[in-house]
């Protein structure tokens, strides 16, 4: 039972988000659009699973609903302040610097997720990779410490996902 | 109060707001003179900005007694694609050498955009050059 659900359904969460965008899409909740959309999210990832041949183990929905809206919170603080920099900080009193942040997950979702987190949150860009996966490149606009970023980024986003993918 | 008349204020300093941060984004992306301080400005307007005046639509369509939640799915495919073309921005400045070089990360050999094959290094330099 369970492998034949498997079968028509390799992931799981791609068929709810498939769902619930293709209801968004119409504008209007209606039974047949659901059905439409339900419908669409099973043949979309039935059709392209040969290409995403891994699944991460386990994932928990409710931690990633906290960690959500603790990204949220933290881009809205973290957008004041940049705007302050940017409007009363003149470029010679600047200080930008190169964070390095040694990762210590191995999920690539998961390494995908705190990337694109550390982007959205003003002040600092996740930039690049290292050939082997083991740390992550992170540009800071303004730190007199960037020990500091490095464990907030560890400490808040790093731990959680790790809690999330464990 | 009527629910309309609350939609209408919420409406208008949802626009303010998303209004005074994409300004904000845009003297950054003037103001600052490094290529890679200054790609911290435009990932700024394209989260609060564009998030609240996305906020801004959604309450005017309450108030006008619509309800439209499209807005929700920019949002989401915003936050998506913002990280990844900022990323192919930081890679491409990195890999121009216009900005500071980075250090070299602590457990592997260097980092991924410069990690070319031999032959292209020196195809690189020779144009840059």
């Amino acid at each position: 039972m369970t492998a034949a659900l498997r079968w028509i359904m390799p992931h799981p969460f791609l068929t709810l988000i498939l769902t619930i965008v293709w209801t968004l899409l119409q504008n209007d909740i209606s039974a047949g659009m659901v059905v439409f959309g339900l419908i669409l999210g099973i043949i979309i990832p039935w059709s392209t699973s040969i290409w995403w041949p891994d699944t991460p183990k386990s994932f928990k929905l409710g931690k990633m609903f906290t960690y959500s809206l603790i990204v949220m919170w933290d881009i809205m603080v973290a957008n004041v302040q940049v705007a302050w920099i940017v409007l009363t900080r003149p470029n010679s009193k600047l200080r930008p610097a190169w964070v390095i942040v040694p990762l210590e997950l191995r999920q690539p979702e998961a390494i995908t997720i705190l990337a694109g987190t550390i982007t959205l949150t003003p002040g600092t860009v996740s930039a690049d990779l290292s050939d082997e996966g083991h740390s992550l490149l992170v540009h800071a606009l303004d730190t007199d410490d960037p020990d500091a970023v490095r464990d907030e980024i560890k400490h808040r986003y790093e731990r959680r996902l790790k809690e999330i993918f464990a | 109060m009527s629910v309309e008349l609350l939609a209408t204020f919420a409406t208008g300093i949802a626009l303010l707001i998303g209004a005074v941060f994409t300004l904000v984004g845009a003297i950054g992306l003037l103001k600052f003179d490094d290529s890679m301080t200054r790609l911290h400005a435009p990932t700024k307007v394209g989260t609060v900005g564009v998030g609240s005046l996305l906020l801004a639509s959604v309450f005017h369509s309450l108030a006008l007694g619509e309800h439209s939640y499209h807005e929700l799915l920019i949002m989401a495919f915003l936050f998506v694609t913002a990280p990844i073309s900022a990323n192919f921005i930081a890679k491409v400045n990195i890999h121009k050498q216009s900005c500071q070089v980075p250090p070299a990360p602590p457990s592997d050999d260097t980092w991924s955009t410069l990690d070319v094959p031999e032959a292209d290094r020196v195809a690189f330099e020779d144009k840059a050059g």
